[in-house]
C-alpha cells in the first residue's frame, strides 16, 4: 500500500513538474543590463528586459518592425499634421495597482524631452512643443513641425510610459510598468525574473514565469543551451555554433533580421582619415564577404551605406564600394600615401569586431595600411572611443532602428561634418508625405555613401537558438527587446 | 657534466623537446609554410592534410606556422621574464645574506614575501588591465614574480656558503662583502639557480598562455598559443584541431622544460649524485 502511494505521489510529482516547466521559461543573454529603467539609459540590454514585456508606450514596434498600437487604442493627426490626439486604453493599471491615466504620458514625455532629462535618445522628442492630456484618456500632442517619424519615434523602448510620481530612482531596481509581465527578481550578476501581470489590460501572457539569465562567455552559453539549462537563447554570441544546433531536433534555430549595421567606423577629423581619397581607399580595401563568412560564418547581408537592407528606402550602393585592392592601392598613391600608413584598429568584445578586427587588419596590410590592435572592454571603447574620440578605426554594429540621423550630428564619435546632410536631413524630418520620404532617405544613404564615411559591413543577422517546442519568439530584431508576451510551449 | 647529463633519460626527452620548440622558434624568423598574418577565408577550418599540417584556423591562416611563431612570443616572454628574476632577484638575495639579520636583510626579505604573498597571476591581470594588454607588459608582470623566487634561492644558498671556510679565508684576505658574494658565493649556487631557472621557464611559459587566454598577454596580430586555445573554444566540438595543437605546444614545452628541471636538480644535488655512484 505505501508503495502505491508513493508510485502516486512521484505521478503527481511528476505531472506537476510538467505543467511547471510549460508555464516557465529560462531565456539567455548576453549582457546584464546596468539598471531597468529604459528612459534613462542607452543600454541595448534593458531593452531586452524590459521593452513590451514590463514597459509600454503609446505605439510599439510589431516583430516584423511594423509601428502597431500601444497604449494608445488610436490616433487622430490633424491636417497641418501637427497635433496628434491618442486615445488611451481604459483601464490600464501599472503593477503596483495606479491608474495609468493621460496624465502619466504627459509627465513621461515631459519628463523625456525636459532640458535635465537622462534620456539616452532625446531626439526622439525634440519635435514635441507641448503635451496635454484633455481627459484621463485623451492626450493630445502639439509638434512644432510636421514629423513623418512621430508615431515611430514614441514606439522606441526610450519613451515608454511611466507612473507619474514613481521615484525614477528606485525604478532602477524595481520597474513598474503596465506590461504583461511583472517584475519580480534580480539576482545580480546572474538573472532577473518576470511573473506574469495577471490584471493586465490587453491579452494576458501565456507564460506564468520569464527567468533571463546573463551569460557572457559563448563558450558557456553552448553549454547552457546543450544541457537545457536556458530553454532559449535569442541571441545567440557563436554564429560557429549555429549549425549543430540546426541539426539538432531538440533546438530551432531562428535567423532574422536586426537593425544592426555594422560598421568600420572611421575618424572623419584625424589625419588621413580626413582626406575622402583615403576613405574611398579603405571601402575598396575591405571584402565584405571574407569578413561576413570569416566573422560571422555566413550569417549577415552586406551593405554598402548605413541603411537596413530589408527597409523598403534601402539604396544599394555597392558599386561604389567594391572590393579592389589595386584601385585602394591607386587611391592611396593619389592621396600621397604611396607607401601605406598606420593607424589604430581598437576593438570592442563582440566576435563581429573581434575577429572581423583580424580579418580587416589582414585586407588593409594589403594595401599598405599597418593597423595597432586593441583589443578593449565595452568600458574602456565607451571612455576612449566613443567619448574620447581617440582612435583611427573601430569596429561597431549600431543597432537603433533608423539611425541614420547620427550622420547629422558632427560631434559623434566618428565626426563627419556636413552642411550638406544636415540641411537634408532637416528637411526630411519635416518631410510627412510617405514617398517624399523614401526618396529623401535615400539621398541621405546616398550622401554618406559617396562621403565615406564609414567603411559599411553588413547588417547584423540576429540569430536565436530556441527548444523546438517554443513558439512566440520574435524571428527578427526590428528594437532590441525580448518580448516574451506570445510566447509559449507547443507541447 | 654534459656527458652525465645526457646519460638521464628525463634530460634527453626534455631537451630535446626543447630543442624543437626553440628551433622551432628561431626558424620561424627566417622560413614559416605560410605567413602568420595571411588570412584566406575561403580556406578556414580545414583538417591537418599535407598542404597544411596542422590545418588551419577559422580565419584560414595556417596552423603550423601560428605554433612555430607562438613559440617565439611563449619563448621570448618566458626567457626575459626569468631574466628579470635572475638579474634583480639574485643580487638581492646575495645582499640579503651578506648582511644576514641587519635591517637590509628584513627588508629585502619582508619585500620578498610581499610580492609572494599576491597570487601572481591575478596580479599579472592588474598590471596589465591598469597598463594595457601587451606582450611587453605580460614579461613585466610575470617577471615580478620572478624576483622574489631568485632572491629567495640565492639568499638561502648563499647563507649556508658564508659560514664555510674558504668564504673566511676570503674574509681574512680583505675582501668585502660584495666582492665575496659575487667571486666566492655566487659561483657556487649557480648550479641552483639554472634548475631553478629552467622551472621558472617553464612556469613563465604557462603564464604567458594564461594571460594570452584571457585576452591580456601578446595582441593579435602576433600569434601565441593561449590566444590560439581561446580563439578555438566554441569551435572545438566541430574542429578539435584548432585546441588540439596549441593545447599539446603547451603541454609538451612545460613537460619537457620540468623533466629537464629535475634532471638537473638531481645532477647537480652531492647527495643524490653520491647515491647514484
Amino acid at each position: 500500500m505505501k508503495r502505491i502511494l508513493t508510485g502516486a505521489g512521484l505521478l503527481a510529482m511528476l505531472a506537476t513538474g510538467a505543467i511547471a516547466a510549460n508555464t516557465s521559461i529560462t531565456i539567455g543573454d548576453q549582457l546584464e543590463p546596468p539598471h531597468l529603467d529604459p528612459t534613462a539609459g542607452a543600454a541595448g540590454a534593458i531593452d531586452n528586459v524590459v521593452y513590451a514585456n514590463i514597459y509600454e508606450g503609446l505605439t510599439r514596434f510589431a516583430s516584423d518592425g511594423s509601428v502597431i498600437a500601444g497604449l494608445a487604442e488610436s490616433w487622430e493627426i490633424s491636417e497641418d499634421g501637427l497635433g496628434y490626439t491618442f486615445n488611451l486604453h481604459s483601464g490600464v493599471k501599472y503593477h503596483d495597482g495606479s491608474d495609468m491615466t493621460a496624465s502619466d504620458v504627459v509627465w513621461s514625455l515631459n519628463r523625456a524631452r525636459a532640458e535635465d532629462s537622462t534620456n539616452a535618445q532625446k531626439g526622439l522628442f525634440a519635435s514635441i512643443e507641448n503635451v496635454e492630456a484633455l481627459d484621463d484618456t485623451t492626450v493630445v500632442v502639439t509638434l512644432s513641425a510636421p514629423n513623418g517619424n512621430f508615431l515611430f519615434n514614441m514606439a522606441w523602448g526610450d519613451a515608454v510610459v511611466l507612473n507619474e510620481g514613481d521615484d525614477v530612482e528606485a525604478l532602477k531596481t524595481a520597474p513598474n510598468g503596465t506590461g504583461a509581465f511583472a517584475f519580480n527578481n534580480w539576482v545580480q550578476g546572474d538573472s532577473i525574473t518576470l511573473s506574469r501581470n495577471e490584471a493586465y489590460w490587453g491579452t494576458p501572457a501565456i507564460l506564468e514565469n520569464v527567468t533571463i539569465k546573463y551569460i557572457s562567455d559563448p563558450t558557456a552559453a553552448f553549454a547552457a543551451v546543450m544541457a537545457g539549462d536556458v530553454d532559449a537563447f535569442p541571441t545567440f554570441p557563436a554564429p560557429e555554433n549555429l549549425p549543430q544546433f540546426d541539426a539538432d531536433p531538440r533546438f530551432n534555430v531562428i535567423v532574422g533580421s536586426t537593425e544592426g549595421e555594422t560598421i568600420l567606423s572611421t575618424n572623419n577629423k584625424m589625419p588621413p582619415f580626413d582626406n575622402v581619397k583615403v576613405r574611398e581607399a579603405l571601402a575598396h580595401a575591405i571584402d565584405r564577404n571574407a569578413i561576413i563568412d570569416g566573422a560571422m560564418f555566413g550569417y549577415g547581408i552586406p551593405i554598402s551605406t548605413h541603411f537596413a537592407p530589408h527597409n523598403p528606402a534601402y539604396m544599394d550602393q555597392s558599386e561604389r564600394s567594391q572590393y579592389d585592392p589595386d584601385l585602394a592601392r591607386q587611391l592611396l598613391a593619389e592621396a600621397g600615401f604611396a607607401d601605406g600608413f598606420t593607424t589604430t584598429l581598437k576593438l570592442p568584445p563582440p566576435s563581429y569586431a573581434r575577429r572581423g578586427g583580424e580579418i580587416i587588419a589582414a585586407q588593409l596590410r594589403e594595401v599598405g595600411i599597418e593597423t595597432e590592435v586593441t583589443n578593449l572592454e565595452w568600458g574602456q571603447w565607451l571612455e576612449e572611443v566613443f567619448r574620447g574620440k581617440d582612435f583611427g578605426l573601430t569596429i561597431v554594429s549600431h543597432t537603433e532602428p533608423m539611425d541614420i540621423g547620427i550622420y547629422a550630428n558632427p560631434d559623434y564619435y566618428f565626426q563627419y561634418d556636413s552642411e550638406a546632410f544636415r540641411t537634408a536631413y532637416e528637411v526630411l524630418n519635416t518631410e510627412t508625405d510617405p514617398a517624399a520620404r523614401e526618396l529623401g532617405l535615400k539621398a541621405l544613404q546616398v550622401m554618406i555613401s559617396s562621403d565615406y564615411v564609414n567603411g559599411y559591413l553588413f547588417q547584423l543577422a540576429k540569430t536565436g537558438v530556441a527548444n523546438a517546442n517554443i513558439r512566440g519568439l520574435w524571428e527578427n530584431a526590428p528594437t532590441q527587446a525580448s518580448d516574451m508576451t506570445a510566447v509559449y510551449w507547443a507541447e | 657534466m654534459i656527458k652525465a647529463a645526457f646519460r638521464m633519460p628525463g634530460f634527453t626527452i626534455g631537451f630535446v623537446i626543447a630543442f624543437i620548440f626553440v628551433g622551432a622558434a628561431l626558424v620561424s624568423f627566417l622560413w614559416t609554410p605560410y605567413p602568420v598574418d595571411g588570412v584566406d577565408i575561403a580556406n578556414k577550418l580545414h583538417g591537418p592534410d599535407a598542404t597544411n599540417w596542422f590545418g588551419t584556423d577559422h580565419l584560414g591562416r595556417d596552423i603550423f606556422s601560428m605554433i612555430m611563431v607562438g613559440a617565439r612570443t611563449s619563448i621570448a616572454v618566458a626567457i626575459v621574464a626569468v631574466g628579470i628574476g635572475v638579474v634583480l632577484g639574485v643580487p638581492l638575495g646575495l645582499a640579503a645574506a651578506s648582511k644576514k639579520g641587519t635591517l637590509l636583510d628584513e627588508f629585502i626579505m619582508r619585500g620578498n614575501d610581499l610580492i609572494f604573498a599576491f597570487p601572481a597571476l591575478l596580479i599579472a591581470i592588474l598590471i596589465t588591465a591598469v597598463f594595457g594588454a601587451s606582450a611587453v607588459n605580460a614579461i613585466i608582470a610575470i617577471g615580478i614574480f620572478n624576483i622574489p623566487v631568485f632572491a629567495r634561492l640565492s639568499r638561502g644558498g648563499a647563507l649556508s656558503l658564508w659560514t664555510r671556510d674558504f668564504v673566511l679565508a676570503a674574509r681574512v684576505a680583505g675582501k668585502g662583502r660584495v666582492r665575496i658574494s659575487f667571486e666566492h658565493i655566487l659561483p657556487n649556487i649557480t648550479n641552483l639557480l639554472i634548475v631553478q631557472g629552467t622551472i621558472q621557464f617553464s612556469l613563465g611559459i604557462l603564464a604567458e598562455a594564461a594571460l594570452s587566454y584571457v585576452g591580456l598577454g601578446a595582441q593579435p596580430p602576433i600569434p601565441s598559443w593561449g590566444r590560439m586555445l581561446a580563439d578555438s573554444q566554441t569551435m572545438v566540438s566541430f574542429a578539435p584541431h584548432l585546441a588540439l595543437f596549441p593545447g599539446a605546444a603547451i603541454v609538451l614545452t612545460v613537460l619537457g622544460l620540468n623533466l629537464m628541471g629535475d634532471a638537473l636538480r638531481d645532477l647537480f644535488d652531492p647527495k643524490l649524485r653520491r647515491d647514484r655512484q
